[in-house]
């Protein structure tokens, strides 16, 4: 049986990845219908109501905060933005769908083995992309996230792709250090501030992009134009890595209370815990920078920015080039 | 001004105020004390802070990179060996202690100097700021961040303002009636006091973890011992193959008790092709025995045992072949359990065996345990399942001084062979000697016998006290309940004035002022104000609405 639900559960994996990568190229077709639509100027732009914060539609969903920071006027005129509205449209359609494939194939993944589906770096990257994605759905029913989609399913389907050619091993029961009611929640909570700093990652890099006055070709200069404001980016990367930092903080304590189970020190500056503290540290940096004069904005995006590229070396290099305690990714 | 976990502006100031230009155009002459409050007022800046804690991110990396004597001796060893000509830099700049480096040390405790010098003003400013009422209502309200405007025909201006306190209050605001210069009645609100009471929390408890691991080391003790199956050991500081005590432990603290390895258990997969051999569950079934009362349980790597104040850990597990070496005229010169350290999963094994006495020379023996024989291609042996299916030990022998007369400390898990001649084994004309259990091999040049007996699991202990655990558990628990009240709880002002309009009718306004980010801001200001716009109902002439 571990077998056939195994084989059933990489299936619905490999479908998930081609409908993400459909999904990828709806979102970018929408971006590149804005960038060659000349942006709305301000005047006519649509204001959302405040309020209106649990229409599925991504593009119809209003954020109280930013009402009028998308541009993009699928709403209120349908077919007068080439086409961009529709692009969106089909691009979360397949997100959804896409998920829903992806979800299974995680449940059945921990059907197949009897355990929690987050054991291994397979197993790892597998449910850390349901909660990128996961998160990603959530934040769209609140903000218009349209832009970020091709962003977001690109590196989804870069990690999902990578985890199951190169990560991917047969179920194998837990070995005796990981069989503790500490594997489900701290990993689950690592996975899960991994997702939101992934996500406030994209969010800062966009941010970069509008905050860039010269220099860019015309057609970026277009998209750029089409984009929510500075501000707003900056303050929804914000709130992304608020709740990241929680999780984050919650993942190292939980560590730290599992290392005292196990090994019998809560603390010993293993590899693992090196960087858990290094990222933890490079984020409330981060926090304190978006509250100094002259590295709010831009420098603080850019710690954003190389805390998870700290949280990928975490997960992708010391995880299996890095000797240590936590020599758990199964390869 | 985004978070408030540092301001550089006073926390009472408004968060659009603008500091007076800092280059005054003479700057004074600063006396030693004053460059003294410069210095100080420089390093508890946020600035300061804010680099320290990126210095001491970017400090911790080579920590990761190089093997740390604290979590990986054994790499330090192997780093050494292959990294000679680093030796000097990586003395110099302590790179094998890097967390209790000079240099880290210093990241650490300037930052957290820093944060002393930032919290304690600050907590003297959030206590006035509990105990003040709100701030009166700012002339101009629609300069503020979040500001709205209606008109009330029929209703009287204090019934609002009665209204809007009541609503206010319901919802846990601090109210304060206010009566302007130019006599316009307004309720000031303010909310959220806990977001710079959490946040302080949040700085505070990380001291106490600092100052609670740092302190409390002294009190901590760790002791590590291998114990073959069937064998006892009786906690005292020398009965622990290595020990390491904070300073203010003394011998008579070591708990007593005995603990006695009955059996360890293995069981492993056998039901999944694709991890055959992996083991299920390690359990050392152990008998303690404390002030004479003896107890069965059983330790696992999860679970620890508790036993008179301390806690004993699973770290590890192997094989400790029995050995008896025997001279010439059959005597028993050597007989114990000699534990041999796993190589890999299927638990090849490597031990070393010292014969100081008995023989006609010293005899030390570099050993290989395969618990299931499998014959690579090249004819080397190599262990296909870490279960004793039918294992055999091989043996490269050596003579000569083994040393251990000079009075230098060696460990038993490692021989010397520099100063050896190698008699038995590659590179020799002698095969290595190939042991099965019951059979006795002799030894080179007539030196004797050696047989290999039954074959006992060991298990690699560890027994540690660590009375920081449940202080330093509580500091980072606090921490963590202030950092997601200084996060997530609004700090928020908000202010209502009625006016009498030109007409006749009541003029409302409703503005709001956040400390750091507030996306419910302008929406609170919305809903309070619609709230207290009575509902038009102008055939009835009455309203249900409680505002008359």
């Amino acid at each position: 049986m571990t077998p056939f639900l195994d084989a059933l559960s990489l299936l619905l994996v490999y479908s998930t990845i081609a409908i993400y990568a459909a999904a990828f190229v709806a979102y970018t077709l929408h971006l590149a219908r804005r960038a060659s639509t000349p942006a709305v100027p301000v005047t006519a732009r649509v204001p959302a109501t405040a309020g209106a914060t649990s229409t599925t539609d991504p593009d119809l969903a209003g954020t109280p905060t930013a009402p009028d920071t998308d541009t993009a006027p699928a709403a209120a005129a349908p077919g007068a933005d080439g086409g961009a509205g529709k692009a969106a449209r089909v691009g979360f359609a397949l997100t959804v769908l896409g998920w829903v494939f992806h979800l299974a194939g995680v449940v059945l993944r921990g059907v197949a083995a009897d355990r929690v589906p987050w054991a291994n770096m397979f197993e790892f990257s597998l449910t850390g992309t349901a909660l990128i994605i996961a998160t990603f759905l959530a934040v769209s029913l609140r903000v218009r996230l349209a832009y970020l989609g091709s962003a977001v399913l690109g590196l989804t389907v870069l990690l999902l792709g990578v985890a199951t050619v190169s990560f991917y091993v047969p179920v194998v029961p837990l070995m005796p250090a990981l069989q503790s009611g500490w594997l489900v929640i701290h990993v689950l909570v690592a996975l899960l501030a991994t997702a939101f700093f992934g996500l406030a990652f994209l969010v800062s890099l966009t941010y970069l992009l509008t905050t860039r006055r010269r220099g860019l070709p015309s057609r970026l200069t277009r998209l750029r134009d089409s984009l929510p404001g500075p501000e707003d980016l900056d303050r929804l990367a914000y709130r992304l890595t608020i709740v990241g930092f929680i999780l984050w903080t919650f993942t190292l304590i939980a560590g730290a209370i599992w290392a005292g189970r196990a090994w019998g020190r809560f603390w010993g500056w293993d590899v693992k815990e090196v960087w858990t503290f290094i990222i933890w540290v490079l984020y409330a940096g981060y926090l304190h920078a978006t509250a100094t004069r002259g590295w709010a904005g831009t420098r603080a995006a850019w710690l954003c920015i190389v805390g998870f590229a700290a949280v990928l070396f975490n997960f992708g290099v010391v995880n299996v080039f890095f000797t240590g305690l936590h020599s758990y990714s199964g390869l | 001004m985004r978070v408030s976990i540092r301001s550089e502006q006073a926390p009472q100031l408004p968060a659009d105020h603008v500091d007076r230009p800092v280059d005054e155009p003479t700057n004074p002459r600063l006396s030693v004390s004053g460059w003294a409050r410069w210095a100080w007022r420089q390093l508890t800046s946020m600035r300061t802070a804010l680099v320290l804690l990126l210095l001491l991110a970017v400090a911790a990396i080579p920590g990761s990179l190089i093997p740390q004597r604290s979590s990986d001796p054994n790499g330090v060893i192997q780093f050494d060996k292959t990294n000679p000509g680093w030796m000097w830099a990586v003395d110099l700049l302590q790179l094998h202690d890097v967390f209790g480096s000079v240099w880290f040390s210093a990241i650490y405790l300037l930052l957290f100097a820093s944060l002393i010098g930032c919290v304690i003003p600050r907590i003297r400013h959030h206590l006035t700021a509990l105990l003040a009422p709100p701030p009166a209502t700012p002339r101009n309200l629609s300069r503020l961040p979040a500001h709205t405007r209606r008109v009330l025909p029929d209703t009287p201006p204090g019934a609002v303002l009665d209204a809007a306190e009541k609503a206010l209050r319901r919802q846990r605001y601090r109210t304060r009636r206010v009566r302007g210069d130019d006599g316009r009645d307004s309720v000031a609100a303010e909310r959220g006091y806990l977001r710079e009471t959490g946040n302080l929390l949040f700085h505070v408890a990380l001291l106490a973890v600092l100052v609670v691991v740092g302190v409390g080391g002294g009190f901590r003790f760790t002791g590590q011992r291998v114990l073959v199956e069937g064998q006892t050991f009786a906690s005292t500081r020398i009965a622990y193959d290595s020990f390491t005590a904070g300073r203010f432990i003394t011998d008579t603290q070591i708990p007593t008790f005995s603990l006695t390895l009955d059996r360890f258990r293995v069981d492993y997969v056998l039901d999944n092709v694709n991890a055959l051999g992996m083991p299920k569950t390690f359990d050392a079934q152990v008998t303690t025995t404390t002030g004479g009362t003896r107890q069965a349980s059983s330790i696992r790597v999860n679970e620890p045992l508790s036993v008179a104040g301390t806690d004993i850990y699973l770290l590890g597990n192997g094989y400790a072949p029995t050995l008896t070496v025997r001279n010439p005229a059959g005597k028993i010169v050597f007989r114990d359990t000699v534990p041999f350290l796993p190589q890999d999963a299927n638990l090849t094994s490597l031990g070393i065996v010292k014969v100081p006495d008995g023989l006609a020379e010293q005899v030390g023996l570099v050993g290989m345990l395969y618990p299931t024989r499998a014959t690579t291609a090249s004819g080397a042996f190599a262990s296909s399942y870490p279960d004793l299916l039918d294992p055999v030990v091989t043996f490269n022998v050596y003579v000569g001084d083994l040393g251990l007369n000079t009075g230098v400390p060696v460990s038993v898990y490692a021989l010397d062979t520099s100063t050896l001649t190698q008699i038995a084994g590659r590179g020799t004309p002698t095969p290595a000697l190939q042991l099965v259990p019951g059979t006795p091999v002799p030894l080179p040049d007539g030196l004797g016998t050696i047989e290999l007996g039954p074959i006992p699991r060991f298990a690699s202990l560890e027994i540690a006290a660590d009375p920081t655990q449940t202080p330093t558990l509580i500091a980072a628990v606090a921490a963590m309940a202030g950092l997601a009240l200084s996060l997530f709880v609004p700090r928020r002002r908000l202010w209502v004035r009625t006016t009498t309009g030109r007409d006749g009718g009541t003029v409302l306004e409703v503005a709001g002022l956040a400390r750091g980010d507030d996306p419910r801001l302008q929406p609170t200001v919305d809903t309070l104000a619609t709230r207290l716009t009575p509902t038009p109902t102008p055939l009835r002439g009455g309203s249900d609405d409680p505002v008359p």
